[in-house]
């Protein structure tokens, strides 16, 4: 839709005398599709052979010359995916872990992000500016001190009051949520949109005797609808597509995510390339599928990140 | 006065309940592990036996640990080319989607989708793509009679095809930071220009370039440090190999730490690490500063 002015702007030019300008313009715009087609094929391929791998009979895989299409659609290798491994308890796992992550860095994110943005306490700025540059900080720098914090967790996993004497928060689903339950890129998200949102209606409501919680939670709140849903999908990818730290974590192969079981699979399955590819693209499913339904909202999420710079 | 006085206390009262939350995991799940990571890199701990301070010892032995400084080759190999092409392909692609043509946010759509993948589900498919034998990329090639190389299992194209991986998963992105940055260009620049008789190339040197400078300090900083922490692609397409020529860093600091439960020396290494992408980040800004005061 938004193109229609341009194109109508363009006809107009093209009517006028100038043939040799309308030559060029034809030339341009056989060059911009023939271009864009070639990178988007190349872009999309992956996704199309891994998805016809998956769907070809096994003595199909392996042809030279290659085989563009499956001779017969067969949904064996899928089948095949979930009964070899656990896959179905992988995705649930990964589910669970992602979900949560979501419900966390939406609450506490937008609840601390309102506190920075709407409300005068003593050492605002500060403890902001201290967040905002936690995030400059490498991943590699905290990762062997938090699996330390994790491990001596004080009162969990059989610990002592002084993180003594058993496994704290390792191996179970606390240790990854915990640590990412409310992320400095949330706090900052949240805050940036609630200074955007007028602040007259906290004094009315101040006025009529509103306690400060209901202020944040049924006023502003559902005013942030838009910049929650860019949130929530930010952080449901970056959960379900994160590996090292699961990995590192959770060793009880039942509390496995996704990506570990499909890590493992590739590994020990070299050369099951239909099951494989199977699995790779039950992993990107949900992703895609959010992606599809909610495209707007991916798009918003990254374009902040790059205002922010 | 005194009742708003009152009433300003209440608020900064509530204001503190508010970020307890935040403000008590990012404590404890960012702060003391900040101090902590420096204090670990001068112990012998190991999760198992008793954590003793052992001075400069692991840094000691990280000087000659051939293998450490051979992954921070690998990973400067792999920054060098990666990062500058990750720059060029995202803006250029970000300048051919930003045209108003029909179609664009199909394009658009197409070179977003494999940025949506997770990083072990793309190195799962890409080896898949990448076999010597049967993959797509070899038998595509054999199209126009070039026999491919085994690309994972080569010394001299494994590094490529990670390096290629990671192009492919990331532009998407960078190309919509990209966009976001051209839109913001004001029009009458380039109207101008026109008028001046500026060519393409010149409108671009002097006005798309250095308005975009925010946006490529932006895509370089974290293309950077991304690069430099390169590990889930090294992990899943290659295992470090072939003769640990895409061995990483973070590879061996987790392969240091988690299976050989040395925490102590891999926080070293770790802190290493760290210090380089620090450097780095440094001079990436000091570039982008500098180009500032050429033009």
């Amino acid at each position: 839709m938004k193109t229609q002015p341009s194109r109508l702007g363009r006809s107009s030019i093209a009517a006028s005398p100038a043939v040799s300008y309308r030559t060029r313009a034809a030339a341009g715009n056989a060059l911009f599709y023939a271009v864009s087609i070639a990178i988007a094929v190349f872009m999309f391929l992956p996704f199309f052979w891994s998805l016809m791998t998956s769907l070809k009979p096994s003595e199909d895989i392996f042809s030279i010359p290659i085989r563009w299409l499956p001779s017969e659609v067969t949904l064996e290798h899928y089948r095949q995916a979930f009964t070899t491994v656990p896959f179905g308890l992988y995705f649930w796992n990964s589910l669970v872990l992602a979900v949560a992550g979501v419900l966390a860095n939406l609450f506490f994110g937008s609840l601390s992000g309102y506190a920075f943005a709407k409300l005068h306490f003593r050492g605002n700025t500060a403890m902001f500016r201290v967040l905002l540059a936690a995030m400059m900080i490498p991943g590699i720098v905290t990762m062997i001190p938090s699996f330390y914090v994790l491990k001596h967790f004080p009162l969990f996993g059989g610990n002592d009051l002084l993180g003594g004497g058993g496994n704290g928060l390792l191996n179970s689903f606390w240790g990854i949520i915990l640590p990412g339950a409310s992320g400095s890129f949330a706090v900052f998200f949240m805050r940036q949109f609630f200074l955007t949102l007028p602040s007259d209606m906290m004094e009315m409501a101040r006025i009529e005797g509103c306690k400060e919680f209901r202020i944040f939670w049924n006023i502003y709140l559902p005013l942030t609808k838009p910049a929650l849903a860019t949130l929530g999908i930010f952080t449901f990818q970056a959960g379900w597509n994160s590996f090292l730290w699961p990995m590192i974590v959770l060793n009880d192969p039942d509390k496995a995510t996704i990506q570990m079981g499909l890590q493992a699979f590739s590994y020990n399955y070299q050369t099951d390339y239909g099951p494989m590819m199977a699995g790779a693209l039950i992993a990107i499913l949900p992703i895609l599928i959010l992606f599809l339904l909610l495209q707007k909202y991916f798009v918003q999420g990254i374009a902040f990140t790059g205002v922010k710079g | 006065m005194a009742s708003i006085g009152k009433l300003n206390r209440h608020q900064a009262k509530m204001a503190y309940l508010f970020i307890t939350p935040t403000m008590v995991l990012f404590l404890v799940f960012t702060i003391i592990p900040v101090v902590m990571a420096l204090f670990l890199s001068f112990t012998n701990y190991d999760v198992v036996s008793r954590m003793d301070f052992v001075g400069v010892d692991n840094y000691k032995r990280l000087v000659d640990d051939s293998l450490f400084w051979q992954t921070f080759k690998n990973v400067f190999y792999y920054a060098i080319v990666f990062v500058p092409l990750n720059i060029l392909i995202s803006l250029l692609l970000g300048m051919l989607m930003n045209f108003k043509r029909p179609g664009v946010r199909l394009f658009r759509t197409m070179n977003y989708l494999p940025t949506l993948t997770s990083a072990v589900a793309a190195a799962t498919v890409w080896i898949w793509l990448l076999h010597p034998e049967f993959g797509l990329v070899n038998g595509i090639l054999s199209y126009f009679g070039v026999v491919g190389p085994a690309w994972l299992a080569q010394t001299e194209t494994a590094m490529l095809s990670i390096i290629l991986v990671t192009l492919w998963q990331s532009v998407g992105s960078n190309m919509i930071i990209y966009i976001a940055g051209l839109q913001g260009i004001p029009e009458y620049l380039y109207e101008s220009a026109k008028l001046d008789g500026a060519t393409a190339f010149d409108r671009f040197r002097y006005i798309t370039w250095p308005q975009l400078r925010p946006t490529t300090f932006l895509v370089s900083t974290m293309s950077i440090i991304g690069a430099l922490q390169l590990f889930d692609q090294a992990f899943v397409l290659t295992q470090g190999g072939p003769g640990n020529v895409t061995k990483t860093p973070v590879y061996l600091i987790y392969q240091q730490g988690f299976n050989q439960l040395q925490m102590g020396y891999a926080s070293a290494q770790a802190f290493i690490l760290a210090l380089a992408i620090l450097i780095f980040s440094f001079i990436n800004m000091r570039i982008n500063k500098s180009e500032e005061s050429i033009i």
